[in-house]
């Protein structure tokens, strides 16, 4: 043996990046919290990381049985096509515009309720409200949609009201220029409950001892509302909107693809529902890859914008 | 406080009051009124077109019918068997994937954190996973439903909060008695971890019961579909046919009843569980809701 160079404190050779022996005693110290992470990591790679790597064929003309790599190369032609394609634009107004409307009608609807809540004295009248309001969201998509469209129809709740009012009865389903509106209604109907949640857990955690001063100083209900509740949800509301607004262009295709028929395609039709009829039901993979892909980019640069403006302006993000 | 204000206030007091009532009825009177209707007489409740507040005519007919058909009870059977079975996958990869991210001192921890936390932000898409799970020959088999859906980010990170809140010398005591990892985990930390536990049961059997899409693109055979596909079947791809065949006249009243009434027999048990259930629901929200 010649001479041996000092190990530092962590019992390395400098310069031996990573080094053995290091490792070797994180081995010894946690062997089987390694052990246990290994089915963990292998279901994230297998089921996350394996797609992304599967999106390259975006880039070809995948055939089965010439596999992922073995099918050839096409470059950006996939993506061309879609851009230059009729359903480019409307595809992309019909998901912005539902999250649009989303964020101006189902976003603020759970903050309303949550203050409302907050407002009420009675503990009895307050937890019934809250049970009630929960239920929707335990319901499956297939029965909440199944209820739509019974209520819906021509013979159903919704027309039996309009025509007690005197109204004309309206086939909603078959009208794309309804589509929207009972998407978002439902919405704000199947969610509003279980949104407050978030909101009332941010409304419990006010200090309230600033509820007792202002009293002291004179403010009213709406002064107290004005200048304690609604800065105390203020960094609740801005995380939440971050989120939201980093989905800006993601629809779940659930629901829409039990909701929608062809006659609505055309407001209701979004990125991920017609994936779904080019990718799974018409098997053009490479295409619809390509247009999935094209979506995850944009949504991946949404959230990390606006967590970063967020970050910027108001100290309050997501990491 | 000024009479005009207190005045004020309590004309605010009562206006909310109403208003909430008013969000009640609007979030229970639909289910009410699939209630009424599948009990009612078919033909009555088309004739009448207004709201139902009761039953019109009692007839339990569309009842019979739904169970006379042998898809609903086989759907059933077969949901019943993928909640347990994916809920017991989801609880047993979901602690281990909690556990190995509260050991503050691991190793790697943050390499594993990061390749877990990004797949929330970005993913490969719908098609490239549905080619893999065809090429893994999972197709029409029970692990379609349950593998791809083995583990929620979300849940895992709330589980992981959860678990980090248990102080650091449950663990060191535990290692000096001699446990491994496994037992640390079995004996003293899942237990220690009961209600956080109870809700990521519920949390995923929900999901497992409700979720219908992963069994509508990877199974082909109709004897494995779960009560969710049977129940599109019927209440949106409208194919009542084989339980009104042969009934003769005008089928359309009683394939309507026979809507509701699936509807009330989908829902029911969830419907029946809910209150008992409620409060661990929000308390899973809590945790999730804490920013690190």
């Amino acid at each position: 043996m010649g001479k041996t160079p000092n190990r530092n404190s962590r019992g390395c050779y400098p310069g031996e990046v990573p080094c053995r022996s290091f490792l070797k005693k994180q081995w010894m110290k946690s062997k089987y919290v390694y052990i246990m992470a290994i089915p963990v990591m292998l279901y994230y790679l297998l089921f996350y990381y394996e797609p992304m790597y599967g999106a390259l064929i975006a880039f070809k003309n995948f055939s089965p049985a010439e596999g992922i790599w073995g099918s050839a190369w096409v470059g950006l032609k996939h993506f061309e096509t879609f851009f230059s394609s009729y359903y480019f634009e409307r595809l992309i107004m019909n998901t912005l515009l539902i999250n649009i409307y989303g964020v101006i009608f189902s976003f603020p609807a759970p903050i309303i309720l949550a203050l409302l809540l907050n407002e009420v004295k009675n503990k009895a009248y307050k937890k019934m409200v809250q049970t009630d309001s929960y239920l929707p969201h335990f319901v499956s998509l297939v029965v909440i949609v199944g209820m739509i469209l019974e209520f819906t129809s021509k013979d159903g709740l919704v027309n039996d009201i309009i025509a007690m009012l005197g109204m004309q009865r309206v086939s909603f389903m078959t009208k794309p220029e309804w589509f929207r509106t009972i998407y978002i209604a439902s919405d704000i109907w199947q969610g509003v409950g279980w949104g407050s949640i978030i909101y009332l857990a941010a409304l419990a955690n006010i200090d309230p001892q600033l509820y007792e001063a202002s009293k002291i100083d004179g403010a009213g209900r709406w002064k107290q509302m004005l200048h304690i509740t609604l800065p105390g949800l203020a960094p609740t509301v801005i995380i939440l909107l971050i989120l939201r607004i980093g989905s800006l262009m993601s629809v779940g295709y659930e629901k829409i693809i039990l909701m929608y028929n062809p006659a609505i395609y055309d407001t209701a039709d979004v990125i991920s529902t017609f994936v779904y009829r080019k990718g799974i039901q018409e098997m053009s993979y490479s295409y619809s890859t390509a247009i999935g892909l094209f979506n995850s980019v944009i949504n991946f640069i949404l959230v990390v914008s606006a967590n970063f403006i967020s970050r910027k302006t108001s100290e309050t993000s997501l990491w | 406080m000024t009479i005009k204000r207190r005045l004020s206030e309590g004309v605010f007091d009562i206006i909310n009051y109403f208003i909430l009532l008013l969000l009640v009825l609007i979030t229970l009177y639909p289910f009410l009124y699939i209630l009424f209707a599948s009990l009612s007489d078919p033909l009555k409740v088309l004739q009448r077109g207004s709201l139902l507040l009761w039953p019109e005519g009692f007839n339990t007919g569309a009842y019979k019918m739904v169970f006379k058909n042998p898809m609903i009870l086989t759907g059933y059977k077969n949901t019943i068997i993928y909640v347990v079975a994916g809920t017991a996958i989801n609880i047993l990869m979901t602690s281990f994937g909690a556990y190995v991210l509260s050991r503050k001192d691991l190793y790697g921890r943050r390499f594993f954190m990061f390749m877990i936390a990004f797949t929330m932000f970005f993913s490969g898409g719908l098609i490239p996973l549905y080619l893999l799970i065809n090429q893994l020959n999972m197709v029409n088999t029970v692990w379609a439903i349950i593998i791809p859906s083995a583990i929620s980010t979300w849940n895992l990170i709330v589980m992981r909060t959860s678990f980090e809140a248990i102080p650091d010398s449950m663990f060191e005591s535990a290692k000096i008695d001699g446990g491994n990892d496994f037992t640390i985990l079995f004996r003293i930390i899942l237990p220690l971890s009961m209600p956080i536990v109870a809700v990521m049961i519920l949390f995923y059997s929900v999901g497992q019961w409700n979720s219908w899409f992963g069994a509508m693109i990877y199974l082909r055979e109709r004897e494995l579909y779960p009560l969710q596909l049977i129940l599109r079947e019927i209440l949106i791809t409208n194919s009542v046919d084989s339980m009104t065949a042969g009934l003769g006249g005008d089928i359309e009243p009683i394939a309507e009843n026979i809507k509701y009434a699936t509807v009330m027999i989908a829902t029911v048990p969830i419907l029946m569980v809910y209150p008992f259930l409620q409060k661990y629901f929000v308390k899973g929200v809590m945790i999730g809701a804490i920013k690190e």
